[in-house]
């Protein structure tokens, strides 16, 4: 044991090294997470115990017992070992214990609800064919694509679906939740640092579940604070007024902006300031660390409200075409969208 | 059903059957051996369409957003892999173990009713055949192999695709629950004089509980597609939510029969591989009793578990902690068997054949695969494995590192029995190194894609994650998989153009009753029903000095059953009934539901009494 244990921590060393610090379940960002990565820790030690005893008795044996050639010989015809069938019945038992415990206690501790809380912040998941409604019932605001969230407090979630079955998952802040439509679903999760993490959708539910990416941002509570503030704002409108009859008849049907339009497809009020339009493509002069493959607010924009199947395909948003959008419209729009960032 | 021969020997000679030749021979035949051929013949088949459905995943998964197939097409590739795979590579291939090998090692002649096996081989074929058209009328079941409703209802999938699941796996299992109902009743009823429960063979062991587990078990889904069958066909709203219905119940449904699924795959290897250490360490089994009574212990825990499957659905923490225990305990049981397995090894003199390679092979990859399982058990970590490539690595583990790597042993074990010719070793070593190595390369990285982040049955991946390296050598892993498979094909076809000349005991070293007559058998298997006493009859009888069985029966005619038509036809009946419920042709329906029932009643009404063999009779012909 006291060989293997340096040898257990060294590979826990390694596995936290592995991957993106705001995607990986090595590498936890909250509380929650932290406790499911101890507990996996602890299984991965149990299991590796019990992989390695039995890859070294079965080298052994099929080194040590091997057929040589012309041996006719007939071994002793063993019935078999009380002694050595109770040793390995009541191992495992007591290795399943060590696992057993603290996953019970997890189990119940995970599932606290913080839903009457009052220094909770109350999130209600909407899961969309191919996107995420957040809104937050104790101020009124409603977001999509990015939730915000303030450091150091509780986050209760209620989970449910508008229409298929998806997943609610951030994997490096906590594990997943189903949202089912027709009931809710409860969770809590916890940001103790300042950040924007990954969320994916990890139920099958179409052609672009692959693409149902979403961010988490967490921010200081005054920062929060200010986020609602200006949340609640009266919405900016395009400045042109054509412009804004255009944005107000063909966007607007669906979309909302500040205290216009409705929540049928994402609230779009300061989308300049998000990190990915569509969940997907990201935005190089948001993001903290553009790839060379990335573009512009206003560029992905652009592609996506041109032809939105090509980027998400089966999603609900009609097309440029479809819509009548001109290329100037489409511009205008674009450009408007892209700064339409929120100061918080 | 093979009565005895003293009591049929009056009526001998007094009804003449037609026997078929060539082709009619085989869709006529009810001959256990023969329908396990069919068996493994379609299974292969169905596991060769399986195998390029993942090959295309593969491709496309091989770098970030690819677009090598669109998403549709990888939502039905992805379907279509994993329901094919399952239920109609991995379960049939198993039945043509069962076949060919179950009778033998009882000592009987046939199983308990050879009308009801040809049967259910034909409703798995045409069932499989129907699920497999969908490609060709261009609707393809996109829901994935568990069809979560409501993606897989009539309000978010319109088109025929899920119909083609739904009664294509309803015809399909029927001939499931056929063959579980049938070898139930053949190792209770047939076992020869002196085979008592505690001396079967451990593989006859392992599918007297699957069967078991598929009577149990199947009617379960049969429910299940035909809720959903109505929810689709006929508007009806069991899982439609928006009519009062409940998603989450399909679940249950679904994992209740889903579950015990995956120990109805993995037991018959389970089987195989005690079978094939056994007789290449030249050593009876090891602690032959706690085997069978962990066997019979992991099928019972088997029905407990489904939740796991749903630990993220929202069952709330009691439901998820009971499940998580049960889950854990079915660890001990199957740590007992791999112990037991080590164990008969130790001590022994281990012969390296290629079935017994891929028996020591599939030994330390199965507990790879079972320790993942254990910590999929936690559930509070679950809530980060669930969905994601980890789940993916892991049941690939159980089942291509457990049962295929078992059903490979126990086709390159077999099969001298069962065509009477030996395949070659030397390509049979290439098959395990490539199949094996492939395995290992494909599926060890995934465990590490879930834990970074990656969601299961993705279409494609951004870049940036960190997980272009793992998918690419995932992606490698799978082409030498089928490299593998290639080469088994190719040892098969050389083994074809050989001469049948394999012995009897074809390894030397056989134990169980299979290998005390010629390879292949003759069509009544025994010529006299043998005596067996002890364990390991045949090694037994070996160990003693004989070179024979003692009979427990003097020499005469022995009764077969007639050969028929019938079951290929109700299946064909059945087939096309459901495509009119399929495209709402009810005229159509009827019809087929007609052919069907006119079969069965045909089937009433004329007496099939058989024909007799009189093998002294035969020999002297030959």
């Amino acid at each position: 044991m006291k060989r293997i244990l340096p040898l257990l921590a060294g590979m826990a060393l390694l596995l936290s090294a592995c991957g993106r610090a705001d995607l990986s379940t090595l590498d936890p960002q909250g509380p929650v997470a932290q406790k499911q990565f101890d507990l996996m820790k602890i299984s991965i030690s149990i299991m590796t115990l019990v992989v390695v005893v039995v890859f070294a008795i079965c080298v052994y044996v099929l080194v040590r017992f091997r057929r040589r050639k012309g041996d006719k010989t007939i071994p002793k015809q063993v019935e078999g070992n009380h002694k050595l069938e109770i040793i390995w019945t009541v191992i495992p038992l007591v290795l399943l214990l060590i696992l057993g415990v603290p996953t019970i206690q997890s189990v119940f501790g995970m599932a606290t609800d913080y839903s009457k809380d009052k220094n909770a912040i109350q999130v209600k998941v909407t899961s969309h064919l191919y996107w995420w409604e957040f809104e937050y019932p104790q101020y009124g605001v409603t977001t999509a694509q990015e939730l915000v969230v303030p450091t150091g407090k509780k986050i209760s979630f209620e989970l449910v679906s508008a229409d298929v079955k998806h997943a609610f998952w951030i994997p490096s802040i906590g594990g997943k939740m189903d949202t089912n439509p027709g009931s809710s679903n409860r969770m809590y999760l916890e940001f103790p640092k300042e950040g924007v993490y990954r969320g994916k959708c990890a139920e099958l539910c179409g052609p672009s579940h692959a693409l149902m990416d979403f961010k988490a941002k967490s921010v200081s509570p005054e920062s929060f604070d200010r986020w609602i503030a200006a949340m609640k704002a009266p919405a900016s409108m395009p400045a042109d007024p054509k412009l804004a009859e255009t944005f107000r008849s063909k966007c607007l049907a669906c979309h909302a902006v500040g205290d216009q339009g409705t929540n049928g497809a994402p609230n779009l009020t300061g989308i300049g300031g998000r990190q990915t339009i569509a969940g997907i493509l990201y935005n190089s002069d948001v993001v903290a660390d553009p790839q060379p493959e990335d573009k512009t607010t206003v560029e992905n924009l652009k592609e996506w409200i041109t032809d939105p199947q090509k980027v998400k395909p089966g999603n609900q948003m009609p097309s440029a075409a479809d819509n009548q959008l001109t290329p100037e419209e489409i511009d205008g729009i674009a450009k408007y969208l892209a700064g339409y960032k929120l100061d918080y | 059903m093979a009565t005895h021969a003293a009591h049929a020997h009056a009526h001998a000679h007094t009804h003449t059957v037609k026997r078929y030749k060539g082709l009619m021979d085989w869709l006529t035949t009810v001959d256990h051996k023969k329908i396990g051929i069919l068996y493994l013949l379609a299974g292969f088949i169905f596991f060769l369409v399986g195998g390029l459905e993942a090959i295309l995943i593969r491709i496309q998964l091989m770098k970030p957003m690819n677009d090598f197939v669109a998403a549709d097409t990888f939502n039905e590739l992805l379907t279509m892999h994993g329901t094919t795979m399952i239920f109609l590579a991995a379960m049939p291939m198993l039945f043509a173990l069962m076949n060919a090998v179950i009778p033998l090692q009882i000592g009987a002649r046939d199983v308990a009713f050879p009308f009801l096996n040809a049967l259910g081989f034909w409703t798995f074929f045409f069932g499989g055949l129907l699920l497999n058209i969908s490609w060709f009328t261009g609707t393809v079941p996109d829901a994935g192999w568990t069809s979560y409703v409501p993606l897989a209802g009539p309000t978010y999938n319109g088109t025929h695709g899920v119909d083609y699941y739904v009664i294509g796996l309803q015809i399909a299992g029927i001939g499931t629950l056929l063959g579980g109902i049938n070898f139930m009743a053949t190792i209770i009823n047939m076992r020869a004089p002196g085979m008592s429960f505690m001396r079967m063979p451990m593989f006859t062991w392992a599918i007297f509980i699957t069967s078991v587990l598929i009577v149990f078990a199947f009617p379960v889904l049969t429910v299940g597609l035909v809720a959903i069958m109505f929810d689709r066909l006929f508007q009806a709203n069991f899982f439609e939510v928006g009519g009062g219905g409940n998603g989450v119940l399909w679940e249950h449904i679904f994992w209740v029969f889903g579950h015990p699924e995956v120990y109805i795959l993995i037991l018959p290897a389970f089987g195989v591989i005690s079978e094939v250490v056994a007789t290449f360490a030249r050593k009876r089994l090891f602690g032959y009793s706690s085997m069978v009574f962990a066997i019979v212990l992991i099928a019972f825990l088997g029905f407990m578990v489904w939740a796991h499957h749903m630990f993220t659905t929202g069952l709330g923490p009691v439901a998820n902690a009971l499940f998580s225990i049960a889950t854990m305990l079915i660890a001990v049981p199957t740590g007992v068997k791999i112990f037991n397995w080590l164990f008969t090894l130790w001590g022994g003199s281990i012969k390296f054949t290629t079935a017994n390679l891929f028996a020591v092979g599939f030994i330390p990859t199965f507990v790879l695969g079972g320790v993942t399982g254990v910590m999929l058990a936690s559930a509070p970590a679950d809530y980060q494995y669930h969905d994601s490539y980890f789940v993916v690595a892991h049941f690939h583990y159980v089942i291509v590192g457990g049962l295929i790597l078992g059903i490979f042993a126990g086709l390159h074990y077999w099969w001298p029995k069962m065509f009477g010719r030996m395949l070659n070793e030397g390509l049979g070593k290439l098959t395990f190194w490539t199949f094996f190595t492939g395995f290992h390369l494909t599926f060890f990285v995934q465990h590490f894609l879930g834990l970074l982040g990656m969601p299961r049955r993705v279409w494609t991946y951004l870049p940036n994650q960190g997980f272009e390296t793992m998918n690419l050598i995932s992606s490698i892993g799978a082409f030498l998989m089928g490299i593998g498979t290639i080469v088994f094909v190719v040892n098969v076809i050389i083994a074809w153009a050989k001469p049948r000349n394999a012995a009897a005991d074809a390894w030397e070293d056989g134990r169980t009753l299979e290998w005390s007559i010629p390879s292949p058998p003759p069509e009544y298997n025994f010529k006299q029903i043998p005596l067996v006493r002890g364990l390991d009859a045949w090694w037994k009888e070996k160990m003693d000095g004989k070179t024979a069985m003692t009979p427990a029966e003097p020499l005469g005619p022995i009764h077969m059953p007639s050969p028929s038509i019938l079951p290929l036809i109700m299946s064909i009946g059945l087939f096309i009934a459901g495509f009119g419920f399929m495209y709402q042709n009810h005229w159509v329906a009827a019809g087929g539901i007609l052919v069907t029932f006119v079969c069965m009643f045909l089937r009433s009404v004329y007496d099939d009494h058989g024909f007799h063999i009189d093998p002294e009779e035969e020999e002297v012909q030959a």
